[in-house]
């Protein structure tokens, strides 16, 4: 099918919609999610040095979307690697425990599941539990966007 | 047949008979239960009826009168039109054929379930039940010739847990389907009843919770309360996962694993050893997967366990003398044997991870200090998940760390004559063995080094003391085959740095694609024989085999349902008398 200009119009808005806006692009700090904690133990974690730093602050950081609950949305989780829920060899809450929540700055569609992205927003950390599905995260990145990486 | 309520409703009202399986009872047609166990007898009407129209015998007898406990009769279950009738936690004490009749109006129905007693009395003082989770032939086969070898045909050895007098095979079909998962499958070892996919300790009726359904008491209850046993439970899983779970937990669900923690403190098992730490954490620590701030580490400790969280610690607890110890050595699963003898998976962020067999020497020394005796579950649970993720070698390295646990508890039997010991797996998955891998054979692809029948040469495996070969990275290697597989891309080489992750989430809501890191050079990619929300292998309903040795090993012979593991454990501990 050809594709008419004003298609290419609007996919052009889409992906300006889903990219960061310049200001946050020249200042975020790169994380990663082997940086993320200081010490990683069976009585729990400890956030890093740098985490605790960058809190209300600019970041980037490229992982792999979970399987999204909505094919729109506003939100999505983040993870190291790709996922693959077994459904009956683990339980369907069972996620790694260093995930990081995405809350991006509009509900956009989430079409890159399984594909690797880089998501750039302001840092939030402490717990907190999603008002529409109950998932608890401690790390987040809110006012986000994220582009494929 | 299903029928609607409305349907059934119309039926009534036009004075038909409504047939009888409109109506539902728990424990269901068929189950043999334990004299002197308790359960929950509930009945489901179709329909809302009134108490007064409702008659429920057992042997003619009003089922309150027969069995005790208090009538709670539900008008509206859950908010629906249809009634219920629940007596709870009641038991029968005297063995025999019963019927349990019911009557609302003209609809009627009728179970029949057998009370089986322990009649030669306690002939065990111990019992050890080893679960091979998913552990099928193949994989039995695969130890055997990785860690005792094989010469012209003959193994240079046995397993431990081959060499044991009796041995049966065991059905593991659930009560809701043919294939079966490993809640409902330890469910029928546990509690001596079948159920459905995802269920413990309970039948799955129609309450909404997945608390509220139908309970059956479970051996680590049983041998507590009617003997005072200790009781163990030892995995590499976490230990909220099923088989674990199946020792203590009555809940429609498993993955519940906030309610699973709290069961295991309700039973307070006197060894609990797994992996799964963040959902007994209170819900403000980092890490934590609880929903509440109740801290279950500190609550064990305050009940007089040792907490211990590597194998140090867990030594020096056995040293120490702790007779209660909850051991929790990584935040998922614990690593499985390749991993911990090769340094990958997470030893990184957990250097100091038990070894299952070590960990049964520990469970049996303190549970042995209770002299009347103990009942020790071990687990090695990784046989199945390495199995779902078409990771053969990791599966068979895991089969054998299970026999070196087997190994462990038939030194104990040598000196402890009545100590029953059982080795059986949950279900299986659909693998076998069907020649080997030759790299120096022309071609690139698995199909061209393929070597079967007269040309499936004796692979030369060299294990090291422990019966794991030193290197699966052999050119001529088993070729360990899957017969149920999503999409994936396939080598036949081994997984040295990780375990294998066949598939990952595709660009269609869920459903799973082939893994592209593993789509290199030389593989080929498979189209799945699954559906496509499937992203690893399933189980089989084939049959599973059991080994036993010790008193009351006798009981396992020829093909046996599931259930009757439980039925010759209880009646080798002579559990129906007090």
């Amino acid at each position: 099918m050809p594709i008419s200009r004003r298609d290419m119009i609007v996919a052009g808005l889409l992906s300006l919609a889903t990219f960061p806006s310049k200001a946050v692009a020249t200042t975020a700090e790169v994380l990663t999610f082997d940086t993320l904690y200081e010490s990683f133990g069976v009585l729990g974690l400890k956030f890093s040095a740098q985490v605790l730093a960058l809190k209300g602050k600019p970041v980037s950081i490229s992982g792999y979307m979970a399987p999204p609950l909505r094919a729109e949305s506003d939100f999505f989780v983040l993870t190291k690697n790709p996922l693959s829920i077994c459904p009956f060899c683990q339980s369907d809450a069972d996620w790694p425990l260093d995930i990081m929540v995405v809350y991006l700055s509009e509900a956009s569609p989430l079409v890159t599941a399984g594909a690797k992205v880089m998501v750039s927003g302001i840092l939030d950390i402490g717990s907190f539990i999603d008002p529409d599905s109950g998932f608890v995260s401690q790390l987040r990145v809110r006012n986000a966007s994220y582009r494929k990486a | 047949m299903k029928l609607s309520t409305s349907l059934i409703a119309s039926l009534i009202g036009l004075g038909l008979a409504v047939p009888a399986s409109a109506q539902v009872i728990y424990p269901l047609n068929r189950a043999e239960i334990l004299a002197g166990s308790k359960f929950d007898l509930k009945v489901e009407f179709p329909v809302v009826v009134g108490r007064d129209k409702v008659s429920v015998t057992l042997n003619g007898v009003d089922a309150v009168k027969a069995l005790g406990g208090t009538l709670e009769f539900v008008d509206k279950e859950d908010g629906q039109d249809a009634s219920s009738y629940l007596l709870r936690n009641v038991t029968i004490e005297k063995a025999g054929s019963y019927s349990l009749e019911v009557k609302a109006g003209d609809v009627s129905s009728k179970v029949n379930w057998t009370v089986f007693d322990t009649p030669k009395g306690k002939i065990a003082k111990n019992v050890i039940l080893f679960i091979g989770d998913g552990m099928s032939v193949a994989q039995r086969t695969a130890a055997r010739m990785l860690s005792k070898g094989i010469e012209e045909g003959k193994y240079k050895g046995d397993l431990a847990m081959d060499d044991m007098p009796y041995m049966a095979l065991v059905s593991t079909s659930g009560s809701d389907s043919v294939v079966t998962d490993s809640a409902n499958s330890m469910s029928a070892y546990t509690s001596g009843h079948k159920t459905c996919v995802n269920a413990l300790g309970v039948y799955c009726s129609r309450a909404k919770s997945n608390l509220d359904h139908p309970r059956v008491e479970t051996i680590s209850e049983l041998v507590k309360r009617k003997q005072g046993l200790s009781v163990g439970v030892v995995t590499n899983s976490e230990i909220e996962d099923a088989t674990p779970a199946g020792m203590v937990s009555h809940t429609r669900k498993r993955a519940d694993y906030n309610d699973i923690v709290r069961m295991f403190y309700d039973v307070k098992p006197d060894i609990i050893m797994g992996g799964g730490s963040p959902n007994f954490l209170p819900k403000a620590t980092l890490g934590s997967k609880r929903t509440d701030e109740d801290n279950y580490i500190e609550k064990f400790k305050s009940e007089g366990y040792s907490f211990v969280s590597t194998a140090t610690e867990m030594r020096a607890a056995s040293q120490g003398g702790a007779t209660k110890i909850l051991g929790l050595f990584s935040t998922g699963n614990v690593d499985g044997a390749y991993d911990q003898k090769f340094k990958k998976g997470t030893t990184g962020k957990f250097p100091d991870q038990p070894d299952l067999a070590e960990q049964t020497k520990i469970a049996i020394d303190a549970l042995s200090k209770n002299e009347k005796g103990f009942v020790l579950m071990v687990e090695s649970s990784r046989i199945d998940k390495y199995a779902h993720s078409l990771d053969w070698e990791r599966s068979v390295y895991d089969t054998i760390l299970l026999d070196n646990a087997v190994q462990v508890a038939k030194d104990y039997a040598a000196k402890h004559g009545d100590t029953l010991v059982i080795v059986v797996a949950d279900h299986t998955h659909m693998v076998g063995i069907i020649g080997t891998y030759n790299d120096d054979l022309p071609g690139t692809t698995p199909r061209e080094h393929l070597e079967t029948y007269q040309n499936s040469k004796f692979p030369d495996y060299k294990p090291d003391a422990n019966g794991y070969p030193e290197t699966v990275d052999l050119k001529r290697r088993l070729a360990f085959s899957f017969g149920s597989y999503p999409d994936h891309c396939f080598d036949a080489k081994p997984h040295l740095d990780g375990e294998f992750a066949p598939a990952a989430a595709g660009p269609v809501k869920g459903t799973y694609v082939a893994n592209e890191t593993y789509c290199t050079p030389g593989s080929v990619k498979v189209v799945g024989n699954l559906p496509t929300d499937a992203n690893s292998g399933v189980h089989s309903a084939d049959d599973v085999i059991l080994t036993a040795m010790g008193p009351g090993s006798e009981m396992f012979h020829g093909r046996l349902d599931n259930t009757f593991v439980f039925r010759a454990m209880t009646t080798a501990l002579g559990l129906a008398k007090n």
